[in-house]
C-alpha cells in the first residue's frame, strides 16, 4: 500500500495494513493529536449555538442546565455555584470538541482534495464522433456538463469525471488515490473511467463527461469527508431515540424529586438539581455519538475507501454474505506450476528439463513459474535464451494451443493443452499412452490446469514426457481469514469464471463456504437476489460495466476505482486502491462502528450508579442522616461530592474522545464472545471506574475553599 | 419441622406446582391463540356479538377494538355502581358517589383493582359479581390478547394483519379463564372460602353484642381476582380475610393462581415463535427476580430491626397468624411482581426494606412474571432494549427473533419504558406538591406532630407506583377516597394501562411488516444465559436509576438508621 | 350493517360483547359456583358458622370475636384474640373484630403511634398474665391484617392458659387439653403457621366449663 496523501494534513499514522492470516489484526484508526483539540476549540465554541445544540437532545439539556446555573451563580454567587457552572459549560464544550475534532480531520482531508480541484480550463469539443473531433473551444472546467466531450493531452488535468472514448493515456491519479504509479486509461473496456482532477501524463484522450457540475467524484469526496451533508444512520437514529427517552426519564425523575424533597424539608438548590440531572443523563455517549459516526467514515477514508453514505458503512457491519472474486482476492492473480508429473519410464529430471526448455521464451507468469519450479524443486539452473544458439522458439498461438522450442540439434520440445500436444505426438509418429489422459484428468479434477510436455528426438517418434501441474495459488492466510468470517457469521461465496470442477477444488482449498462457477453477471445478480430473498445482506466488489446492476443490487457494493464509471456509480462504496480483499476490512469497520456506540452507551449508563452514590447522600443526608451510609466513597462533603461527580462527568468525555475516534478494539469472533468481552470492559468497567475517579477528584476538590 | 424448613418447603411446593403447569398450560394457551378452529359455542358468541371471526385486523383496528371494549367496560361498570341501590341483592348499600365510581370503574377495567372503598360496606352482590368480576375476567383476557398480537408481530412476516381481537378475547375467556375459575372456585369453597347469595345474618354474641355478617359470592370472585392478576377483594382485608383465604393451603393455591398464567406465558411465547429456549430464557429471568425479591423481603421481615418490642419484633403487625411471615412475604412478593395487588398482609406495616421491596417489585414494571399478558409484553419490550444495546456491542444492527430493531421499533420500545415512570413520578410529584393532598397520608405514619416522615412519603409513592403499574395493592394507610385522589388515580391507571398498549400494538405492527433476518453465527443469541444475565442487568439498572432518588426519600431513608 | 361506519360497528360489537360476557361471567358463572358450593359444601360455603343449641348463629369459626367488658378490658375467663383494628371508626367503643370493617392498622414500623400502642399492649399483657415484658409473644401485641384473625400462637395461648384456668376455677390440664384440641397444625405439615383458634376454644370452654361469674 502506498502512502496516503489524503491524510497528510491529519498527522495520523496509518494503521498497519492488514495481512491475511498475519498477526492478530484489528481495525485501527488514527490517533488523537492533542494539538487537534486546541485547533478545534473555535469550532467547538461555535457549536454552542442552541440551534445547533438542539440536534443533540442530551447535550442540549446540559446546555440549558448550564444556562440555568449560570443565572443562579450570578444572582446568588457562591464558590460552589460557580465551580459547578464552569464545569457544566466545560461538559458542553468537551462534547462539541469531540465532534469538532472528528470533523476537523475530515476538513483537513477535504482541503487536500480541494487543491486537486483547482480551476481547470477544459478544451471542449463542440461535437465529437469517432474519428471526427469537431471544433475545439476553451471553457472553465466547472461549466462542463453531462455529455460534453473534452480533449486532454499530456501534462493537462482532466477537467471532470468521464469515460475515455478515444485514445489511451497514462494518468496520474495520486490526487485521489494516493497511488503514485500512473495507471493506464483507454477507450472501451473496463478501464475507461477517468476522474476529474487527475492528470494525464502521456498521450491524448477524448473524454465524455459523465457528471454534472458540482457533483463530480471529487465534490462528493469533499462532501463526504467534511461530513457536510452527513445524515444520521438508522442505528444512530435508534440509539438517539433510546438516549432521548432516558434523558426524559431522568429529567422527570429530577424535576419530580423537588416536590418530594421539599415536603421532606430537603428542598434542593437549582444548582444541585441541575447537577443531578446532568450526572444522570447519558452525557458520555451523547457527547461522543456524532464523533463516533464521523470517525467511522474517516476510518474508511483512511483505508482509501469512499462510502457514499453512512448507511452503507453500517450495512457493511450487517453483511451475511460476501461475494468475492476469485482472482486477486482468494488466489494470487495467476496460476503457477506446482509439480511435474512424469509418465511411466520418464525420469522426473528429464521432464523438468524439457519443461524448462519449452518455457524459456514463455514470458507469461505461468511460463515463468515453470522455470522457477524447475529451479527451486529440481535444481535446474535457468538457461538463458542466448545459451541455446540456433534454437527456434515456437510461440503460443490460439490455433496450435502450445508452445515450445526447436533446438539446433533437431530436438523438439512442446508443451500445451493436452489434446493439442497429443495430436502433435501422433502427427510425429508417437503413441501417447493412456496414462497421459488419466494424469490430465486427475489434475483437472483437482482444480489444476494440466500442461502436457512432449519431445521429439531427431529421427525418433515423438513421445510424451509428462504433465505440468499448474494451479491457482490460494493467498497465504486466506483460509484463516474465511474461518474468522465464518465465526462472525458471514458466508463467503467465491465467484469465478472457472469450470465447476476447478472452482470446487479452489473453493475447498481456500475454505470458502460456497462458489459460483462459470459465473456470468446474470448469475451474480441471481445469486444476490436469492440471498436477499432470505433476508440476508450481501456485499460484493466489482469493476466492470456489466457488474453495475449487481453492484447496485447488493447491499454493499464496492466498486474498484480502476473500474468503469458505471460501476462506480452503481456501487455505494469505491475502493481507491482497487483491492478486492478490502471488503473484509470494510465489514470490520462497519462492525467496529456499532460496537463503539454500544459499548460507550453501556459505559455511560453504568456510570450513573456511582454518581448516585455520590450525589444522593449529599442531597439528603441533612434531613435523613441514615442516608450517609450510601456515601460509600467517603466523599469529603456534600459540595465536594457533587462537584467531583460533575467534574468526572466532564473529564470522562475528554478521556474517551480518542476511543471514540479510534473505535473500540475489535477482534473477529462470535457474537457471544464479543458481547461477553465488551460487557466486561465497558459494563463492569463503567460501573467501577467512576467510583475510583470521583473519589480521586474529591481528594483534590476538598481543598478548594467553599467546597468543604 | 423447623420454621425454616417449613418455609422452604412451602416455596418449593409452589415452584413445583408452577413448574408442572409450565408446559401444559403454556402449550394450551399457544393452541388457543393459534388454532383456526372455532368451537360451536364461540360461533354462537361471535354471531351474538356481530363480529366476523375470520377477519384479520391491522394493529390499528386491533387497538381500537381494545379501546372499544374498555370504554364500554368503564361506562357499564360506572353505571352499575351509580345505580346499584336500584338493583337486586344490593344489601342495602347506597349508590357509589361519582368520583369513587369513576375511580373504581377505571381501576377494574385497567386490571389494577385499586380500591378506594371497603367492599363489605360499599357494594352489593350485583355490583360485585356482574360489575367488578366481569371486568376482572375481561381485563385479564385483554392483556393476553395484546401479548398474543405482539408475538404475532415476531412470527408473521410482510403483513399488516395481526389477528382478530374478538376471537382472541373470546377464546381466552371461554377456554381459559372460565373453566379454570370454575374448578378453582370449587376447590376454594371446599377449603372454607364462602360462596352464597344470602343477605346479612345476625351473629349472636353475648359478650360484645350481636353483629351482622354476610358472606357474598366470594370464592367465584376470589379466583378470577387472582387468576387474572386483578387483586380487588370482596372484603376490605382482601386475601387476608378468612372468608377469602381461610387457610395456609388456600393461601398456597391463591399464590399459585396469581402466578400461573404469568409464568406459563413464556412457554406460549416459545411455542409460538418456534423456540422453547426463548421461553426458558425469559422465564428464567422472571424466576430469578422473583426468587431474589422473595429472599430479600423474607430476610428483612424475619430480621426486622423494629423499634417496638424489646426483643426486636413487630413483624407480625398486619400479618395473619395462620400464615406467619414466610407465607406472607411469599404472597407479597408474588402479588407485587405480578400486577395482582391482592394482599394477605398489609404492606404498609412491613419493615422499611420489606415494603421498599414491594414498591421496587412494582417499579420493575410488573414483569416477573407480571400481569396476564402485560407481564410478558413488558419483559419483551425490555428484551428489545437489551437486544438493542447488546446487538450494537456485537457489531450488528440489533435483531430479536429475526426482526430488526430499527428506529421505529426503538421508538415504541422507548415510549413504553418511558410511560410508566412518567406516570408514577409526575403524579407522585404532583401529590407531594399539593398541600391539600398530602393530608391523605395516614397521620399515624407521620413523624411527631404530623411532621414529614419517610414512611408518609412512601404511602404516596407506593400509591402511584401501584396505580401506574396497574398493580392495585397499597400502603393502606393512605386515604384515597377523596375527589383529587380518585380522579388522579383513575388517570394514572388509565395512562399506565392504555398508553403502553398503544406502543405494544404499534410495535407489533411494525415488526410484522418486516421480512425476517436469518440467524447466523454473528447473530446475538437471545436464548442464552449471557443474554438472560444482561436482560436482568438492564431491568435492574434502568429501574434502579429511574427510581433511586424517590426511593431514597422513602424506604431507604426509613430503613437506614 | 354495511351502512354503519366502522367505528360505530366496532362499538356496537363491544357493547354486545360486554353484555354477552356479563351474562356468562357475571351471572351464569357465579350462580353455577354457588350452586355447586351450596350442594357440596353447604357449611363452608356459608361461612363455617357455629350455632348454639337454640339454633342461633353464635360465631364463624373463621372470624375472631372480642371477649372484653364494656370498658374494653379483657375478660380473664376467656382467651383473648390478637388485637384487631376491625372497628367501626364512628364508634369509639368498638372493641374490634367487627365483621363489617375488616382492616389492619396500616401503621409502619417506624410509626410513633404503633410504637406507643404496642408498648401499651406489652405492658398490659405482661401484667395480666404475669409475663416478663421481654417475653411477650409477638402476635399478642400486633394487630392482624384482617382484624378478623381468629388465631393466636401456641405460646400466646400457653401464656394465657393459667389466667383462664384460674378465672374459671378449673385445672390447667383441662385447659391445656382444650387448647390442644383447638390447635390447627400447618396444612400438609409445612404450609403457614400452627395456631390456636380462640373462637372455637372459647366456645368449647363455655360449653364444657361454663363461667358462672360471667352472668353476675
Amino acid at each position: 500500500m502506498s502512502s496516503n496523501t489524503l491524510t497528510e494534513a491529519a498527522p495520523a499514522p496509518r494503521a498497519p495494513q492488514q495481512k491475511p492470516g498475519g498477526e492478530p489484526h484489528r481495525v485501527g484508526g488514527g490517533f488523537l493529536d492533542p494539538k487537534m483539540l486546541w485547533k478545534s476549540l473555535p469550532d467547538a465554541l461555535k457549536k454552542l449555538d442552541p440551534r445547533v445544540m438542539m440536534k443533540n437532545p442530551v447535550m442540549f439539556v446540559v446546555e440549558v442546565g448550564s444556562a440555568l446555573t449560570t443565572y443562579e451563580a450570578i444572582t446568588k454567587p457562591s464558590v460552589f455555584a460557580w465551580v459547578i457552572t464552569v464545569w457544566l459549560w466545560l461538559t458542553v464544550v468537551f462534547a462539541n470538541l469531540a465532534e469538532a475534532v472528528a470533523e476537523g480531520r475530515g476538513k483537513a482531508q477535504a482541503a487536500t482534495l480541494r487543491k486537486a480541484k483547482t480551476t481547470t480550463v477544459a478544451r471542449k469539443l463542440a461535437s465529437w464522433s469517432p474519428g471526427n473531433s469537431g471544433a475545439e473551444s476553451e471553457v472553465a472546467g466547472t461549466e462542463l456538463t453531462l455529455g460534453d466531450f473534452v480533449v486532454v493531452e499530456a501534462g493537462q488535468v482532466i477537467p471532470g469525471d468521464g469515460d475515455v472514448v478515444e485514445g489511451v493515456a497514462s494518468v496520474d491519479e495520486s490526487a485521489i488515490t494516493g497511488e503514485s504509479a500512473p495507471v493506464i486509461r483507454e477507450s472501451g473496456g473496463d478501464r475507461s473511467a477517468v476522474t476529474g482532477g487527475t492528470k494525464v501524463l502521456s498521450d491524448r484522450i477524448v473524454v465524455k463527461i459523465t457528471s454534472k457540475p458540482g457533483e463530480t467524484f471529487i465534490d462528493r469526496m469533499i462532501n463526504l469527508v467534511e461530513g457536510a451533508n452527513r445524515q444520521k444512520t438508522p442505528n444512530e437514529l435508534a440509539l438517539n431515540v433510546l438516549l432521548a427517552s432516558l434523558t426524559i426519564v431522568f429529567l422527570l425523575a429530577v424535576v419530580t424529586l423537588q416536590p418530594m424533597a421539599t415536603w421532606a424539608g430537603a428542598a434542593q438548590s437549582l444548582v444541585v438539581m441541575v447537577s443531578l440531572l446532568v450526572a444522570l443523563i447519558p452525557t458520555t455517549i451523547g457527547a461522543l455519538l456524532s464523533a463516533i459516526g464521523i470517525a467511522g467514515m474517516d476510518r474508511l477514508v483512511q483505508r482509501n475507501v469512499l462510502a457514499m453514505s453512512g448507511r452503507a458503512v453500517e450495512a457493511a457491519g450487517d453483511i451475511n454474505t460476501l461475494l468475492l472474486d476469485k482472482t486477486g482476492t482468494i488466489t494470487l492473480g495467476n496460476r503457477q506450476a506446482s509439480e511435474f508429473v512424469p509418465v511411466a519410464g520418464v525420469d522426473k529430471d528429464a521432464l523438468a528439463d524439457a519443461a524448462q526448455l519449452s518455457s524459456l521464451s514463455d514470458e507469461t507468469p505461468e511460463g515463468r513459474s515453470i522455470v522457477v519450479l524447475a529451479k527451486t524443486a529440481y535444481g535446474l539452473r535457468e538457461r538463458h535464451e542466448g545459451e541455446l544458439a540456433g534454437a527456434e522458439f515456437v510461440p503460443f498461438t490460439a490455433q496450435t494451443r502450445m508452445s515450445g522450442v526447436n533446438l539446433a540439434d533437431g530436438h523438439e520440445v512442446r508443451k500445451g493443452a493436452g489434446s493439442a500436444v497429443m495430436k502433435w505426438v501422433r502427427d510425429n509418429g508417437g503413441h501417447p499412452t493412456e496414462e497421459v489422459g488419466s494424469l490430465v484428468d486427475a489434475i483437472s479434477g483437482a482444480g489444476g490446469t494440466p500442461l502436457v510436455v512432449a519431445e521429439k528426438a531427431p529421427g525418433q517418434p515423438a513421445r510424451t514426457l509428462g504433465v505440468i501441474h499448474l494451479k491457482d495459488v490460494v493467498k497465504e492466510g486466506i483460509r484463516e481469514r474465511f474461518a474468522e468470517l465464518r465465526q462472525m457469521g458471514i458466508k463467503t461465496v467465491m465467484i469465478t469464471g472457472d469450470n465447476p470442477l476447478t472452482a470446487k477444488a479452489i473453493a475447498e482449498e481456500a475454505g470458502v463456504d460456497d462458489f459460483l462457477a462459470e459465473a456470468t453477471p446474470e448469475d451474480k445478480m441471481a445469486l444476490i437476489k436469492k440471498e436477499q430473498e432470505g433476508g440476508k445482506l450481501v456485499a460484493m466488489t466489482g469493476d466492470g460495466t456489466n457488474d453495475a446492476p449487481a453492484l447496485a443490487q447488493a447491499d454493499v457494493g464496492v466498486a474498484m476505482n480502476t473500474g468503469t464509471s458505471a460501476a462506480k456509480e452503481a456501487g455505494n462504496m469505491v475502493d481507491l486502491d482497487s483491492n478486492p480483499t478490502k471488503l473484509i476490512e470494510i465489514v470490520e469497520i462497519g462492525k467496529q462502528l456499532l460496537i463503539t456506540r454500544g459499548s460507550l452507551t453501556t459505559f455511560s449508563i453504568a456510570n450513573d450508579v456511582a454518581k448516585y452514590f455520590a450525589i444522593i447522600p449529599a442531597m439528603f443526608s441533612v434531613v435523613y442522616p441514615g442516608l450517609h451510609v450510601l456515601n460509600i466513597m467517603g466523599l469529603h462533603s456534600a459540595k465536594s461530592a457533587i462537584t467531583s461527580a460533575i467534574i468526572f462527568n466532564a473529564l470522562i468525555i475528554i478521556g474517551l474522545i480518542p476511543l471514540a475516534l479510534r473505535g473500540v478494539q475489535y477482534k473477529p469472533s462470535s457474537a457471544s464472545a464479543l458481547l461477553r468481552r465488551n460487557l466486561l470492559i465497558y459494563g463492569a468497567g463503567g460501573l467501577v471506574l467512576p467510583f475510583v475517579g470521583i473519589k480521586l477528584i474529591d481528594l483534590v476538590v476538598q481543598f478548594i475553599p467553599g467546597l468543604r | 419441622m423447623s420454621d425454616t424448613w417449613a418455609g422452604l418447603l412451602q416455596v418449593a411446593a409452589l415452584v413445583l406446582l408452577l413448574a408442572v403447569s409450565y408446559r401444559p398450560l403454556g402449550d394450551y394457551m399457544a393452541h388457543i391463540l393459534t388454532t383456526k378452529k372455532h368451537s360451536r359455542v364461540e360461533k354462537v358468541l361471535y354471531k351474538t356479538m356481530g363480529v366476523d371471526p375470520e377477519a384479520d385486523q391491522t394493529w390499528g383496528t386491533y387497538l381500537r377494538s381494545v379501546f372499544a371494549i374498555s370504554a364500554v367496560g368503564v361506562l357499564l361498570l360506572y353505571t352499575l355502581l351509580r345505580v346499584q341501590h336500584h338493583l337486586m341483592m344490593a344489601l342495602g348499600m347506597p349508590k357509589v358517589n361519582a368520583d369513587l365510581a369513576y375511580n373504581t370503574a377505571a381501576s377494574f377495567v385497567t386490571n389494577t383493582n385499586w380500591q378506594n372503598y371497603s367492599g363489605e360496606n360499599t357494594l352489593g352482590y350485583v355490583a360485585q359479581a356482574t360489575g367488578l368480576a366481569v371486568q376482572n375476567f375481561v381485563s385479564a383476557s385483554v392483556g393476553i390478547a395484546v401479548v398474543a398480537t405482539l408475538i404475532r408481530g415476531f412470527t408473521r412476516n410482510r403483513t399488516d394483519r395481526l389477528g382478530n381481537f374478538w376471537v382472541d378475547l373470546t377464546r381466552v375467556l371461554i377456554r381459559l379463564m372460565l373453566p379454570f375459575s370454575i374448578v378453582f372456585a370449587v376447590i376454594l369453597v371446599a377449603c372454607g372460602s364462602v360462596q352464597s347469595l344470602g343477605d346479612h345474618m345476625t351473629v349472636v354474641h353475648t359478650i360484645n353484642g350481636d353483629q351482622s355478617l354476610y358472606t357474598g359470592g366470594t370464592a367465584s370472585q376470589e379466583v378470577i381476582k387472582l387468576l387474572g392478576t386483578n387483586g380487588g377483594g370482596i372484603f376490605n382485608a382482601n386475601s387476608a380475610h378468612p372468608f377469602e383465604n381461610p387457610t395456609a393451603f388456600t393461601n398456597l393455591i391463591e399464590i399459585y393462581l396469581l402466578l400461573v398464567i404469568g409464568f406459563s406465558l413464556p412457554r406460549t411465547f416459545g411455542k409460538m415463535v418456534g423456540s422453547h429456549k426463548q421461553g426458558y430464557t425469559l422465564v428464567s429471568v422472571m424466576a430469578i427476580i422473583w426468587v431474589g425479591s422473595l429472599i430479600f423481603s423474607t430476610f428483612f421481615e424475619t430480621h426486622h430491626h423494629g423499634i417496638n418490642l424489646a426483643d426486636g419484633h413487630a413483624a407480625l403487625e398486619g400479618k395473619e397468624s395462620r400464615f406467619g411471615i414466610p407465607a406472607s412475604t411469599l404472597f407479597m412478593t408474588s402479588t407485587t411482581l405480578t400486577s395482582t395487588g391482592a394482599v394477605n398482609s398489609w404492606h404498609d406495616s412491613y419493615s422499611p426494606f420489606g415494603g421498599g421491596a414491594a414498591m421496587f417489585n412494582m417499579m420493575l414494571g410488573e414483569i416477573a412474571p407480571g400481569g396476564t399478558g402485560s407481564g410478558l409484553y413488558g419483559i419483551l419490550i425490555l428484551a428489545i432494549v437489551t437486544v438493542f444495546i447488546a446487538g450494537l456491542m456485537v457489531g450488528r444492527t440489533p435483531e430479536y427473533l429475526g426482526k430488526k430493531i430499527r428506529p421505529t421499533e426503538m421508538k415504541y420500545a422507548a415510549l413504553y419504558i418511558l410511560t410508566t415512570p412518567a406516570v408514577v413520578l409526575i403524579f407522585t410529584g404532583l401529590a407531594m406538591a399539593l398541600k391539600g393532598e398530602t393530608a391523605s397520608i395516614s397521620s399515624g405514619n407521620l413523624g411527631p406532630n404530623g411532621s414529614p416522615s419517610p414512611h408518609g412519603f412512601s404511602e404516596v409513592l407506593y400509591a402511584f407506583t401501584s396505580m401506574g403499574n396497574n398493580n392495585g395493592s397499597a400502603f393502606g394507610g393512605l386515604s384515597g377516597n377523596t375527589h383529587w385522589w380518585n380522579t388522579a388515580g383513575a388517570l394514572a391507571m388509565m395512562f399506565g394501562r392504555f398508553l403502553p398498549m398503544i406502543w405494544v400494538l404499534a410495535l407489533a405492527g411494525s415488526l410484522a411488516k418486516q421480512k425476517p433476518v436469518p440467524e447466523t453465527e454473528g447473530t446475538l443469541k437471545t436464548a442464552s444465559p449471557l443474554f438472560a444475565g444482561m436482560l436482568l442487568g438492564t431491568i435492574l439498572l434502568v429501574v434502579g436509576l429511574t427510581y433511586f432518588p424517590a426511593l431514597s426519600l422513602g424506604p431507604l431513608a426509613e430503613g437506614l438508621h | 350493517m354495511s351502512r354503519i361506519s366502522a367505528p360505530l360497528r366496532r362499538h356496537l360489537a363491544a357493547i354486545r360483547a360486554m353484555l354477552v360476557f356479563t351474562v356468562i361471567l357475571g351471572i351464569a358463572y357465579p350462580l353455577l359456583v354457588t350452586g355447586i358450593a351450596q350442594l357440596a359444601f353447604k357449611n363452608k360455603a356459608n361461612g363455617s358458622l357455629i350455632k348454639n343449641a337454640s339454633g342461633q348463629i353464635v360465631a364463624s369459626s373463621l372470624l375472631c370475636q372480642q371477649y372484653v367488658d364494656k370498658s374494653g378490658a379483657a375478660l380473664p375467663q376467656y382467651f383473648q384474640t390478637r388485637p384487631s383494628d376491625a372497628t367501626n371508626s364512628s364508634n369509639s367503643s368498638d372493641p374490634g373484630c367487627n365483621y363489617s370493617y375488616s382492616a389492619g392498622s396500616n401503621l409502619g414500623t417506624d410509626s410513633a403511634t404503633l410504637k406507643s400502642t404496642i408498648e401499651g399492649r406489652i405492658a398490659s399483657y405482661a401484667k395480666a398474665y404475669n409475663i416478663d415484658p421481654t417475653k411477650v409473644p409477638e402476635d399478642a401485641v400486633t394487630a392482624s391484617a384482617s382484624g378478623m384473625d381468629p388465631g393466636i400462637s401456641v405460646e400466646n395461648a400457653d401464656d394465657q392458659a393459667p389466667a383462664v384456668a384460674k378465672a374459671r376455677g378449673i385445672d390447667m390440664a383441662t385447659v391445656d387439653q382444650l387448647v390442644k384440641d383447638n390447635t390447627t397444625g400447618r396444612p400438609l405439615g409445612f404450609l403457614g403457621e400452627k395456631y390456636v383458634n380462640v373462637v372455637t376454644l372459647n366456645l368449647a370452654l363455655d360449653k364444657a366449663h361454663p363461667f358462672a361469674a360471667a352472668k353476675s
